[in-house]
């Protein structure tokens, strides 16, 4: 492992991610943080919420808000009629992230590498750190990252 | 900390709570021994609770307290001093019991030796006199001998001198405590007997209704006066009152309960729902028994969660004794309907803002004994808290006889922190500029002082009651007092609510804010007006401000784009009456309210979510978030349109006219400020005398009249009428139609010849005619006006508008004067010149031209008129207001706006049949 990798602080221990797709781009999401993965159905939007939210939905007599990453990443909305959904809590709330597919979790031995200083500064705020994986880059998700933009953008 | 530490902890805090309500009363009647009995046995029971569990420090303390205790009962006379001894103590022993918490179970140190050798010496001081015998009630019960395992300490009492105590003091429920205890520890009760008997309830009055016990207590130490007989409801005059049949049960155990009670009430509308949708299903018959089971489980778990509101009120008679005190006031403190129950929850969420209610009424709100000696009022001031229920609300009432709310400092406050403009003040009314005190920022800076007006705070009163879907509002009348009525909900849990909806969206509506729900067709005698731009929805003659729900959600863009059919939900919040457009209504279902996800808390229109029997989400709509926007909206509506309204008219203000038909197509017109009513009258009603139609109307018979011969005389149905009324006369104008009421700048532009007829005008884009009512008033009443003539006095009206001068010269007319009008300050000045004579001079303040000072100093300048008195009529936008008479020389400043207003006004300056006429 690199010194100086900085921001690679958590994730030496179990490296597993959950891979997602949303808007053709490969994401990951620390196994840790996610609870369960389901189609979201029957979401009831919610007036005046802020954009990124999608609404709320009944999982198992649980209210769970549904939050539209491609929304959040700055994708443009997509048309497709199956999305999933990844069930996370976050400040004792249960939240569920809207993403185009789920694929395999991936156990990662080598480290997180530091996002590009090209990345969008967008991106950048809520992504940990970047695997190459298959050829491909997988952008680490830091989901409490992610959240709290939502709510400080309501503070603002 | 063992099982037994902890009883002793709940209960004696308790007992405690109820010595400080009881020593309050027992200042006040020092004569009372039951009271005195009372407290003597909580104070002996902590005694020896402390003792029998290892704790000296708090035992030796108690037992002082009791030594003095003791005194008293013997007949020492009972001193605020010794009372506030005795209040001291009491709180010192709650922190100490407040220590032991902390340190789980361990004494803390310290010596009491200070208020133990003042509670000794004011024992040691007093002589012992004459015992107290009151009258014993006989108590079926053995008395079984009693040893005590310890030597006496000095002043203590035998035992059974204490059994005898306790017989014979009334005791509301002694068998309910006595029964927890016993069960939980037959083995202890040989070593506790004499602790164990001693701890009754804390419960206080005497038994008013005695009902045979009937659920007999199991084990029971047989010296308790168990087989007396219990008293299952509390005396209603019994502000400590507890439950007479009690257990202890842990608040998470039932917390956990409600919840899951919640879920079983959500599955069964699931499955309510789904043999809905089939038929002849075999589950119907033990769904149905399943439902009426859920049901009554609800309410069952509810009523566990239920507890008087006079827990929350306990510590309040000590907290204003302890005022009064510092203050120097005298204060009674009335505690009506404590026994009115409701959900815990509630319970705890009031406590804070009732208590700081309570101190405002009496530190704020009542004057000091001083001053109400000098305002003739009572030299004790009386701060009243009632509680009842109304519907499925709890009504909580704090009122006080103090000084009143200060109107005129409000007002100031409320300028300086720009919650309003000036213009805006004058339009309001007394309530509704009291009501600013619950604006947040209003109580800031503001320090408590004696001549501070209310409003420490009440900001985050009314945030903590909106908070648990209440409301609390403020009646107050300046020198009389206040009241502040507060208005929340039973419960928060479960709520019934109104499934509505909305732009294809279904929402939940709180029942409780619903008043009535009306249905909107484009046939139907319901329909959306307009008032300018604002929508309206005339409801049995009062025109309600109309909100569409879609367009506060933001889900429907073009606000009431034509909307023809509809339901519209009358709402109530506060005193604020509105109705919200919904497309459609479904049924009620009584909800779960789960709290909403953090990122949507900011959005004030809800206040939760929900599972509906179908199983999807919706949002509750919050009653308090839409009055608030309503509110807003509807502002903004009318400041829009008395914006355009100023652009638009130069001289002239926005007059509320009334439109009707009356014969011919053209429209008619009258303002709206003159008529009293609005009826229908059943046209076979209707009566002839002297050749005049009449009808009995609320019990008098008054003229009508028809506005001319083209207007239909129908012989069956009703037809609608304008009432106008003025000092007894009343008459009814008959029309043909009421078309509609229009807000809009006034400008007669073609003056008619035509009787009855001022002229016309444009309202709403038609040419209208003005009615002149005074020439019906004098049709109506062909001998009053020249009755009144001649007696009356003379009166001149000076105005530049011609139209408030023809409207206004009816009204003066009416009420008796002998009007003469002059249009200008020289019109006016030439017909004093000329020799005439008047009681009074009213004056229009916006009459152009004129400067109301060099007016009121020109008058004066003729010798005949030095004294008569000037009256001006002044509106929002004229430049010196009520109150500021002197800057202009006149007696007296009035709004023109209100009609009975401007009439008490010109009475008072001067009466109709005076000396002079």
């Amino acid at each position: 492992m690199s010194q100086h990798n900085v921001h690679d602080v958590r994730t030496s221990a179990a490296n597993q991610y959950v891979t997602v797709r949303i808007g053709g781009q490969r994401f990951g999401l620390p196994i840790a943080a996610v609870h369960e993965v389901f189609v979201p159905e029957q979401v009831t939007r919610v007036p005046l919420a802020p954009k990124e939210v999608e609404g709320v939905l009944n999982l198992r007599g649980r209210i769970v808000t549904t939050i539209d990453l491609r929304q959040l990443l700055g994708f443009p909305p997509s048309d497709a009629k199956e999305k999933m959904a990844v069930g996370i809590e976050y400040k004792s709330e249960s939240f569920g992230l809207i993403i185009d597919e789920v694929g395999e979790v991936m156990h990662l031995e080598e480290a997180l590498e530091p996002c590009p200083p090209n990345l969008d500064p967008r991106w950048a705020e809520i992504v940990k750190g970047v695997y190459h994986v298959s050829g491909e880059l997988m952008l680490i998700l830091d989901v409490e990252a992610a959240l709290a933009r939502v709510t400080v953008a309501l503070a603002a | 900390m063992d099982e037994l530490l902890r009883e002793f902890l709940t209960e004696t805090n308790e007992s405690l709570d109820v010595a400080d309500v009881e020593l309050v009363k027992f200042e006040q009647e020092p004569n009372n021994a039951a009271i005195l009995n009372n407290i003597f046995r909580l104070v002996h029971t902590i005694k020896g609770t402390c003792g029998f569990i290892g704790l000296p420090r708090l035992a030796k303390l108690a037992h002082a307290a009791e030594t003095l205790m003791d005194k008293f009962r013997e007949g020492v006379p009972v001193t605020p001093a010794a009372v506030s001894l005795v209040l001291k103590t009491i709180d010192r022993i709650k922190d100490i019991l407040a220590k032991l918490e902390e340190n789980g179970g361990q004494e803390p140190e310290g010596s009491d030796a200070d208020l133990i050798e003042l509670l000794e010496k004011m024992a040691a001081g007093e002589t012992v006199s004459e015992e107290v015998v009151e009258e014993a009630e006989v108590t079926v019960g053995t008395i079984v001998d009693q040893v005590l395992e310890r030597p006496l300490m000095p002043g203590e009492i035998p035992l059974d001198e204490l059994e005898r105590i306790f017989r014979e003091t009334e005791v509301e429920n002694p068998a309910a405590k006595g029964k927890t205890k016993a069960k939980k520890a037959p083995a202890k009760a040989k070593e506790k007997a004499s602790s164990s008997e001693e701890k009754p309830s804390p419960a206080a009055a005497p038994a008013k209704k005695e009902e045979p016990e009937t659920k007999a207590p199991v084990a029971k130490a047989p010296e308790t006066p168990a087989k007396k007989p219990v008293e299952d409801q509390p005396a209603a005059n019994n502000s400590s009152s507890v439950s007479s049949q009690s257990i202890r049960v842990n608040l998470d155990a039932l917390e956990h309960l409600m919840t899951m009670v919640s879920e079983l009430v959500l599955t069964r509308n699931q499955l309510m729902e789904i043999a809905r949708r089939q038929e002849d299903s075999d589950f119907k018959v033990s769904l149905q028994r399943l439902s009426t089971v859920t049901a009554e489980l609800q309410e069952g778990v509810m009523r566990t969660r239920m507890q008087p509101i006079g827990h929350a009120w306990q510590k309040l008679p000590r907290i204003v004794r302890d005022l009064a005190q510092d203050l120097g006031k005298q204060i009674e403190l009335e505690m009506v309907g404590a026994d009115t129950e409701l959900d815990r929850q509630v319970l705890d969420l009031i406590k804070d803002p009732l208590t700081h209610m309570v101190r405002n009424s009496a530190d704020h709100g009542l004057e000091t004994t001083e001053e109400r000696r000098l305002a003739g009022k009572p030299e004790k001031g009386l701060v009243r808290l009632s509680a009842f229920h109304e519907g499925g609300h709890i009504i909580i009432e704090i009122s006080d006889d103090g000084r009143g709310l200060n109107t005129d400092r409000i007002r100031e406050k409320a300028l300086e922190n720009r919650l309003a403009t000036e213009a805006e003040l004058a339009k309001m009314s007394d309530a509704q500029i009291h009501r600013f005190i619950f604006h947040a920022g209003f109580s800031t800076a503001e320090k408590v002082t004696s001549v501070s007006g209310r409003g420490v705070g009440m900001d985050v009163v009314r945030s903590n009651i909106e908070i648990i879907g209440g409301n609390v509002d403020v009646r107050s009348t300046q020198g009389k007092g206040s009241t502040f009525v507060i208005k929340i909900p039973l419960t928060l849990a479960i709520v019934p609510a109104l499934i509505v909806e909305v732009a294809g969206e279904r929402f939940a509506v709180p029942q409780l804010a619903v008043v009535e729900l009306v249905r909107i067709q484009p046939d139907s005698e319901h329909k959306i007006e307009r008032l300018k731009d604002a929508p309206v929805l005339r409801l049995r003659d009062k025109l309600l401000p109309i909100v569409h729900l879609g367009a506060l959600l933001g889900s429907v863009k073009d606000e009431l784009a034509d909307q023809e059919s509809g339901f519209i939900a009358v709402m109530q919040v506060g005193n604020q009456i509105f109705g919200v457009i919904v497309d459609a209504v479904f049924h009620t279902e009584e909800i779960v309210v789960k709290p909403m996800s953090s990122m949507l808390r900011h959005i004030g229109m809800f206040s939760g979510s929900t599972i509906l029997g179908d199983g999807r989400v919706i949002m509750i709509v919050d009653p308090n978030g839409v009055a608030q926007q309503a509110a807003s909206s509807i502002e903004q509506t009318i400041a829009t349109a008395t914006a355009d309204a100023q652009e638009q008219e130069e001289s002239n203000d926005a007059v509320s006219m009334l439109v009707f038909r009356a014969g011919g197509r053209e429209p008619k017109a009258v303002p709206l400020s003159l008529v009293t009513r609005l009826e229908e009258f059943e046209t076979e009603k209707v009566e002839w005398a002297g050749g005049q139609p009449i009808l009995n109307y609320r019990g008098a018979l008054i003229p009508l009249v028809y506005v001319n011969h083209e207007v239909e005389q129908r012989t069956t149905g009703t037809q609608p009428m304008l009432v106008f009324s003025d000092d007894g006369n009343t008459m009814g104008l008959v029309v043909d139609e009421i078309v509609d009421i229009v807000q809009e700048p006034l400008n007669i532009e073609l003056p008619s010849e035509t009787p009855g007829l001022l002229g016309s005008a444009v309202l709403g884009g038609k040419a209208t005619d003005i009615v002149d009512i005074s020439h019906f008033l004098e049709i109506a009443f062909r001998d009053a006006p020249e009755q009144a003539e001649r007696k009356g006095k003379k009166l001149l009206f000076v105005g530049g508008n011609v139209f408030y001068r023809n409207m206004v010269e009816p009204i003066l007319r009416s009420a008796g004067y002998r009007v003469s009008l002059a249009s200008s300050a020289e019109d006016a000045l030439a017909q004093i010149t000329e020799g005439h004579r008047f009681d009074l001079v009213v004056t229009d303040l916006d009459t152009p031209a004129m400067d109301p000072a060099a007016f009121a100093a020109a008058i004066r300048g003729q010798a005949e008129m030095q004294h008569v008195p000037l009256m001006a009529l002044g509106s929002a936008k004229s430049r010196v207001r009520p109150g500021e008479e002197n800057l202009i020389g006149f007696d007296r400043i009035t709004t023109k706006i209100d009609r009975s207003e401007l009439i008490a006004a010109i009475k008072q300056c001067a009466p109709i049949y005076g000396e002079a006429a």
